[in-house]
């Protein structure tokens, strides 16, 4: 990876959008990686419309604008896709990545006529069943990082197993399911 | 070893209060403040140190607790942010005239109105004329540099005045990047104990402060401030350069970034700094245009002179300024570099932009345009208008 990856992710508040784009830059972070998470903060209420961002790269990050062509666009809540264009400024060679329980072509005609990747994922569903509760944050960062490719998927699932076991020193019995979320988001989207 | 962290500029100054374990903050800890106190106040629940910690009801109460404080000798800081700042206000011509070393983290952001939560200097460039130092930080790790320079610049017994660390709201404070941090035992030794010379609980020496000053001493006390200001400059060199020493960060008033044969430059204090660079670096890489960057970090005291020497070999300035001051001619950054510029005799090409206020975005791609602008103002001498804006909308 030679080049700065951007990566837009957008949500709505309280979903964890924010919290995925962070723990996406740990995780990055821990592999060696220059990194940036940063939100957008608009008025602050749940349920509203909040978009975060991340930068990785192997060089030192000195850009502190917004990213407005990412190369990579996760959408964490597909109501938003009727609402926001989502896909603006999105790069050809690159891709989105949608949390829904519909089939692609379903989505495709809200995306503005996107030549580039897409890719589906039934977040919510993966999360019930691996956690029994929709915390759809989890299974998203894990098809991000499986799309995107900024670091393999053992790098990748060992960090997140330190960090689980560190988060939930106190519960450990909830760390196999985030596992199991973040192993089933990865290969059910199948890169 | 450094340590290699990745951390928010808020997580970074509450880092660098718990390395240094003061011995007051009093804070008013929900909105309009920053994290910072919440951060410290986890290190304090945890007992990892062993500051006083004080609840106040407001901010003009968070100030005053500070300055109690701080002049009864205890080394004293507080933090907030935007209009609990403005609430602050009578408290900071206090801190500094009474010569009290203060440390506040000040998270910059827009004061109202139209309420407005994000990045914008016009809560510390109003306070410009209070008598606090004020040094801004581009990046999480300087704003943490920044912080851990404070107390010896302001302890200095040729300073004495409070210090105000700045760093932009949510761009820095709630971003989270890579930082180096320093380990405890090296903070511990750089910023030292605090030993004042004179403090209100001194067993036998007998003083007042803030008393009543009738007009025959107020004005020796502002000369005596001004000295003050005057003297931090030199103590503000020796901190950077104890400091690079210790980590090999090199700080001073300003950063010159790739101005050694620059025909066009940018002022501009804060994080778009960072931008500016990656728009440096496609031009001259493209072009090969020579085009330049002078990042403020010390504004108060304002190194003028030093400032017309760095910019004396360019064509043409673009000064940005993140805030309003509503006056005809320019914003604070623009009124001073101008005037230093005007002293100095420069020859240069000046051109005055507002950017960013209430966190407006900058991108590489608009600092492009100001470089493309300043190559037109160098070449035709025909500056339109005293000041213009970048990313302004039509309607």
């Amino acid at each position: 990876m030679s080049k700065t990856v951007e990566i837009r992710w957008h949500g709505r508040g309280g979903q964890g959008a924010k919290t995925a784009a962070l723990l996406l830059a740990d995780v990055a972070f821990k592999t060696g990686k220059y990194v940036q998470g940063f939100p957008e903060y608009g008025p602050e209420r749940m349920g509203a419309p909040i978009t975060a961002y991340n930068r990785i790269s192997d060089q030192p990050l000195t850009v502190h604008s917004n990213i407005y062509e990412p190369d990579y666009v996760v959408v964490v809540d597909e109501t938003l896709l009727e609402s926001i264009d989502v896909t603006n400024g999105l790069k050809a060679d690159g891709a989105i990545i949608i949390n829904s329980q519909r089939p692609k072509e379903e989505l495709l005609p809200l995306l503005n006529g996107y030549q580039g990747g897409v890719y589906v994922l039934d977040a919510r569903e993966i999360s019930i069943r691996a956690l029994g509760k929709n915390f759809p944050n989890s299974p998203m960062l894990a098809a991000t990082v499986a799309v995107s490719g900024v670091m393999g998927r053992e790098d990748f699932l060992g960090e997140m197993r330190q960090s689980f076991q560190h988060k939930f020193a106190k519960k450990p019995e909830v760390i196999d399911g985030n596992m199991m979320a973040l192993e089933l988001a990865f290969n059910q989207v199948g890169c | 070893m450094a340590i290699r962290e990745r951390l928010s500029g808020n997580e970074a100054v509450a880092y660098a209060i718990k390395q240094i374990n003061p011995d007051v903050m009093p804070a008013f800890p929900i909105t309009p403040s920053t994290e910072i106190p919440q951060y410290v106040a986890n290190y304090i629940a945890n007992g990892e140190i062993d500051t006083e910690f004080i609840h106040v009801e407001s901010e003009h109460s968070a100030m005053s607790a500070t300055l109690g404080a701080s002049a009864a000798g205890a080394r004293a800081l507080t933090a907030t942010s935007s209009c609990g700042m403005a609430l602050m206000w009578e408290e900071l011509y206090v801190a500094a005239s009474d010569r009290l070393p203060i440390v506040l983290a000040l998270v910059n952001r827009a004061l109202t109105g139209p309420i407005n939560i994000n990045a914008d200097h016009s809560d510390s460039m109003g306070a410009r004329d209070s008598g606090w130092i004020q040094i801004y930080a581009e990046s999480n790790q300087e704003v943490y540099d920044n912080f851990l320079q404070a107390f010896p610049i302001a302890e200095h017994k040729d300073v004495m005045l409070p210090v105000m660390i700045c760093q932009d709201g949510f761009i820095t404070s709630h971003g989270v990047e890579n930082i180096l941090l320093v380990e405890d035992d090296k903070v511990k030794e750089f910023v030292g104990e605090y030993e004042p010379e004179h403090y209100l609980l001194h067993p036998t020496e007998k003083m007042a402060v803030g008393p009543y000053a009738v007009s025959n001493y107020y004005m020796e006390t502002k000369r005596a401030q001004r000295q003050a200001m005057l003297n931090a400059k030199q103590v503000i060199l020796d901190m950077a350069a104890k400091f690079e020493q210790m980590t090999g960060r090199k700080y001073g008033f300003f950063e010159e970034y790739r101005m050694e044969d620059a025909e066009y430059a940018i002022v501009i204090i804060g994080s778009a700094a960072g931008t500016c660079k990656a728009a440096i670096e496609e031009i001259r890489a493209t072009t090969g245009k020579k085009v330049g960057l002078l990042k403020i970090r010390v504004f108060r005291p304002f190194p003028e002179e030093e400032i017309a020497q760095a910019l004396s070999h360019v064509k043409a300035v673009a000064i940005m300024d993140r805030s309003e001051m509503f006056a005809g001619s320019c914003g604070p950054l623009g009124a001073e570099v101008r005037a230093a510029l005007f002293q100095a005799k420069s020859q240069a090409e000046v051109v005055n932009y507002f950017y960013g206020l209430g966190g407006r975005d900058i991108t590489v791609q608009d600092f492009m345009q100001v470089y493309d602008n300043l190559e037109n103002i160098a070449n035709t001498h025909v500056v339109t208008g005293m000041y213009d804006y970048i990313g302004l909308r039509e309607r």
